[in-house]
């Protein structure tokens, strides 16, 4: 009993890592190298119509041997196939994971639940109307909650990610305008924007003027005065900012734009810091995007699904997308009579079942959503406080819900804000965002949000500071981070020099097959 | 380090002339600040182009960058070697690694350019920024 | 509130070390006049138990009970509770995008495999790692065609689904990129024979579906080789995969855009769903989307990660390929899961039932007086039905029956009133069908 174990290298590189420690990761080829000729995962009640024979009936123009290379194997393999495979993920249902400007926030499993209800989940889009009341209702209800919060007008729940809200909501903007005469030319964007936003302008036909932050990281009002000419459609701003800064002259920012015509577009990626305490309706806003999958917490799933609805002031209301839905005495229905509609941005009513999740998430907390925004403000500021003698801090301005520091001290070491993230895997946490905002050389940006207990932030903070530790005593070892994985870093040169994309038998051939290697040990 | 026999653009391109034929290729300096080359994307043989125009492509894991052409002119030859090996970019930026040739409108164009001693010091500037 | 992990003495605590006396302190740059005051008049807060009444309700409100012959573009297929049992699962669910390759390998590799799978079903090269849908899948297919010949017309067939050529024309039209659509012939394949020899010479690409809108299976081969010809690219948008396990994959189409929701994924009355292209290996790099790829680490161990991510907007910017950022991760591992489950045998038979059931629903239709099926061409599990009445007046009256008819052509293809497309698959019973053709032959009994 209570026998001290003998200190294994793993737990040599582990020292002091409170969060994490080593553990068995099962190895697991690809599927197609585990196939075998006659094994199947699912078999299907008989055929209750007289069977054809689908090489007749299709004729040689048309009809299919099979599908080469498509694997063969039982549903218990399938099983462990994935989940040994889940097993090498990073999720939120194992810890924090304080990507800046991804809102990884908890996902709530009764919004799982509800989204596969039969009668919800299994709706065809095409139905009447009629037979849809209940997710038109629930389309109904969330707009009317996305309006309140925002203090917006008018909504459309069809964009499916924000980047194709940031695109609908630009093609709302020329719509208006060109109703008023002209379209104009360009749209000004931030130097520190997402990327979305510019790559969005162009598909909307508009030509990108990037305008430099000043030292705060914020716009300057003098300088973008003269930027706004007659030529300019609108502002596309992030508020609070990518550095996890509020715009302090949002409004000031949204009466030069109307003076001269203009419009200002909120990209609302960081709607996470305002919900429930200010509402960009109120500070100027004509047109924004909201991330559900950010803010309204849909499950990110790996790198989607999303949904990017848009919200707009009355002004731009005849051009918005077809469908609408419309509320008549109680009943619901799909307007798709709008002559002056900017036509269709995704096929159907956009991403149902993320709406709806949307809702589920929205009703847990009702206007006590303000204490979730105030819960992820905390955070950020807490990290920020136990932080910033060992990091620093290029915009000492108050944060919001993230912060962002540099990697300056530490690169006087050799290490760079990629390697403390790798390192910061070790101690059981998903890295940070890196290499972002781009006008923030090596930044660490930190977003907390509002799921992580006390206990959590200072488990992260721990964290942070060991390895501000290790940069100075150890480089190496953050250098060659992370050596907990069951991967090191991998060649991304190689990846892209050479690009293997897809399983081919061949080329595997000659591969050493998986063995499983199993050691025996003794009991003692 | 660069060649006192070549030409400098500000945006990193070197040019090597030889009567009215251009060679030109990007410097160690570009070559570093964007890492293992992955991939080029060069013009067609017969192209032509004005100085400042974009040449093409090079490309990192994690950046792009263009070329611009230092000079005008009629693209007679591009080095295809590149489409397979484009970590020769990383490995001899100023030899081997040349992207294209080009006929010069006017060949007198070069002397516009920066001369190796200039670029070296337009060099210089730029690291002391980056570390400042 | 129960998602939020601390108590009202922890967020003291934590005030206190950040040195602010209330939580107001923090929110101070937000200047006062914009700061709210008063709660927001939202619903709730609710409880779980409350929450799934709430959409209970609702789901009680919509169809359940009745029988559907809807597809147009969305299909009801089998579903297996392994797929959603693994989906669920946290790790797949509530992680990121995996940037972070070394904790991410889970996702990677299945994103790998999912590559595999569409190429595979597909007869393409490569394929990415999904698209919004099938509608902005085809979209980005001519974006790409456009950047892959620096031509700016498509030649659009009219048998591509409604919708999909509305968003097509939506992102089209401020990118200079001109449409022109083209009719259909009798057998209800396209009529290539009306496309404008003019029209070919400056085409990036014709758009053509197939099985097509009507159901028809198009014969690519001839297309492809008059579009080549005209140094056009043929896009073939799919919208019904399964068709694949038994119909030859289209290998002469340049671009393939598919809509992979048949494979597993539940219609969810519009979305998520999960687009894919699918294209020769020498386009790759104007295609857009994510791309998992194969690589080792330092020690020479099998892994995967992101790759040819400069063609993405976070790198290109204003450049991008294409904004795409968010795609449908989640959505195109369940189709990966339930691949692997049908596997080689269960795709093909699965396809085989789907013909089977077809074919019998066209023969009972047709045996209804003065119900006949326009087209001649070969279908896979839809068909257009012709009723000697507008099917808007059938369908309301099976409506009361708790059927939901064929949809009704004449909103997108006007002057077709009196047709409608009619989709059976593995889950639609024999006797649902043979309950539909009592029913419509009766109601036209009726009004006769």
């Amino acid at each position: 009993m209570n026998q001290k174990h003998s200190t294994t290298d793993l737990e040599a590189t582990s020292n002091g890592i409170k969060k994490a420690r080593g553990h068995v990761s099962q190895n697991e080829g690809l599927i197609f190298e585990k196939s075998v000729t006659g094994k199947r995962g699912v078999e299907f009640p008989p055929l209750d119509v007289p069977a054809v024979d689908a090489a007749k009936e299709l004729g040689a123009e048309f009809a299919r041997e099979g599908i080469e290379g498509f694997p063969e194997v039982s549903e218990i393999e399938v099983i462990r196939h994935f989940t040994r495979l889940s097993t090498w993920n990073y999720a939120i249902d194992l810890g924090m994971y304080p990507l800046g400007s991804c809102t990884m926030k908890y996902n709530p499993r009764v919004n799982e639940f509800v989204a596969r209800l039969d009668g919800l989940a299994t709706e065809h889009p095409s139905q009447p109307d009629a037979v849809s009341q209940g997710c038109l209702r629930i389309m109904h209800d969330l707009e009317k909650c996305l309006l309140e919060i925002t203090g917006m007008d008018a909504a459309s729940l069809e964009p499916v990610a924000g980047a194709q809200g940031e695109l609908t909501g630009l093609l709302l903007i020329r719509a208006y305008l060109e109703s008023k005469g002209s379209a104009r030319r360009k749209v000004l964007i931030p130097d520190s924007a997402h990327g979305t936003n510019p790559a969005s302008v162009v598909i909307a036909g508009y030509e990108v003027e990037n305008i430099k932050s000043n030292e705060r990281g914020q716009i300057d009002i003098a300088h973008f005065r003269q930027f706004v000419t007659e030529d300019v459609a609108a502002l596309m701003i992030t508020n609070p900012s990518t550095l996890g800064v509020y715009e302090e002259n949002i409004a000031e920012i949204a009466a030069i734009l109307h003076e001269r015509g203009a419009l200002l577009y909120m990209d609302g990626a960081n709607m996470n810091a305002l919900a429930g305490v200010t509402r960009p309706g109120d500070f100027g806003v004509d047109v924004m995007h909201l991330n559900l999958h950010k803010t309204f917490s849909t499950p990110h799933g790996g790198g989607g699904p999303g949904a990017g609805p848009v919200l707009i002031k009355k002004i731009l209301g005849p051009f918005l997308p077809v469908p609408v839905v419309r509320e008549q005495n109680g009943k619901f229905a799909l307007d798709f009579n709008r002559p002056q509609s900017i036509g269709r941005v995704r096929a159907y009513c956009g991403n149902f079942g993320v709406l709806l999740r949307a809702l589920a998430y929205t009703l847990a907390y009702g206007p006590g959503i303000r204490q979730a925004t105030e819960d992820a403000v905390l955070n950020a500021n807490y990290i920020r406080k136990h932080l910033e003698d060992f990091y620093d801090l290029p915009y000492n301005l108050p944060s919001m819900h993230e912060v962002v520091f540099s990697d300056a001290r530490q690169k006087k070491h050799g290490v760079n804000t990629m390697d403390i993230a790798k390192r910061l895997i070790d101690y059981g946490f998903h890295p940070y965002t890196t290499a972002f905002p781009l006008i923030v050389p090596g930044a660490l940006m930190i977003e907390p949000t509002e799921s992580e207990s006390k206990e959590e932030c200072d488990l992260f903070i721990d964290a942070m500071r060991a390895i501000a530790a290790e940069a100075e005593t150890n480089p190496e070892l953050v250098k060659t981070a992370p050596h907990a994985t069951r991967v090191g870093r991998l060649d991304e040169v190689a990846a892209a020099r050479k690009p293997i994309l897809r399983w081919k038998p061949r080329q595997h051939l000659d591969a050493t097959p998986h063995k499983v290697v199993t050691t025996v040990v003794p009991t003692a | 380090m660069y060649p006192s026999d070549f030409r400098y653009t500000k945006d990193h391109e070197w040019l090597q002339v030889s009567g009215t034929v251009g060679t030109i290729g990007i410097t160690d300096y570009a070559q570093h600040a964007l890492g293992d080359v992955v991939f080029v994307e060069l013009p067609k043989v017969g192209a032509k182009l004005k100085a400042g125009e974009v040449l093409g492509t090079v490309e990192s894991v994690k950046a792009v960058s263009e070329v611009f052409s230092p000079v005008g002119g009629e693209v007679t030859e591009v080095n295809s070697e590149l489409a397979n090996t484009p970590e020769k970019i990383n490995q001899d930026p100023h030899r081997s690694a040349w992207l294209v040739k080009i006929k010069m409108d006017n060949p007198q164009d070069a002397a516009k350019l920066m001369d190796a001693k200039a670029y070296q010091e337009y060099v210089a500037e730029k690291e002391k920024e980056q570390t400042a | 509130m129960r998602y939020l992990p601390k108590s009202q003495s922890e967020r003291r605590e934590m005030l206190h070390a950040i040195g602010v006396k209330s939580i107001e302190g923090l929110f101070e740059t937000i200047p006062a006049k914009y700061r709210l005051r008063d709660a927001l008049r939202l619903p709730g807060p609710l409880s779980e138990m409350e929450i799934i009444d709430y959409f209970k309700a609702r789901a009680a409100e919509n169809s359940r009970g009745y029988t559907s012959f809807l597809g147009a573009g969305v299909y009801q297929h089998v579903r297996s509770v392994v797929t959603d049992a693994l989906v669920q699962r946290g790790e797949f669910l509530t992680s990121y995008t995996p940037y972070q390759a070394e904790i991410s390998q889970g996702t990677l590799q299945a994103i790998f495999e999912f590559q595999t799978l569409m190429s595979q079903l597909t007869g393409q090269e490569v394929a990415n790692a999904s698209m919004y849908d099938g509608s902005t899948a085809l979209t980005e297919s001519v974006l790409m065609a456009e950047r892959l010949t620096r031509r700016h017309r498509v030649l659009v067939a009219r048998t591509v689904h409604p919708e999909y050529r509305q968003v097509l024309a939506t992102y089209a039209k401020h990118l200079g990129i001109e449409i022109e659509e083209f009719g259909f012939a009798a057998s209800g394949q396209i009529d290539a024979a009306s496309v404008r020899a003019d029209s070919w010479k400056e085409a990036a690409a014709i758009v053509v579906q197939s099985p097509n809108f009507f159901g028809v299976l198009e014969s690519l081969g001839p297309i492809a080789e008059t579009a080549h010809q005209h140094g056009a690219l043929l896009i073939d948008c799919i919208t019904e995969p399964l068709a694949l396990g038994i119909v030859k994959p289209p290998e002469e189409a340049d671009i393939v855009a598919l809509e992979a929701q048949s494979f597993g994924v539940p219609p969810s009355y519009g979305g998520p769903y999960v687009g894919v292209i699918a294209t020769r290996d020498k386009f790759v790099r104007q295609m857009p989307g994510r791309l998992a790829g194969e690589t080792t680490d330092a020690a020479g161990r099998r892994g995967f990660c992101l790759t040819l991510a400069t063609r993405e907007q976070h790198i290109r910017r204003e450049k991008a390929t294409s904004n795409i950022c968010t795609n449908e991760a989640l959505y195109a591992l369940v189709v990966t899961i339930h691949l692997c489950l049908l596997g080689k045998e269960g795709v093909r038979e699965l396809a085989a039932q789907n013909l089977s059931k077809a074919h019998f629903a066209r023969d009972v239709m047709k045996q209804i007086p003065g119900v006949t099926l326009p087209f001649t061409g070969k279908t896979f599990n839809e068909f257009v039905v012709e009723f000697p009445r507008p099917v808007k007046q059938v369908n309301e009256k099976l409506l009361a029956d708790k059927i939901i008819g064929p949809l009704a052509l004449d909103k997108c293809y006007p002057g077709q009133e009196k047709r409608g497309l009619m989709c059976v698959t593995e889950v639609t019973p024999r006797a649902e069908i043979e309950r539909l053709a009592a029913a419509v032959k009766n109601i036209l009994q009726s009004e006769n």
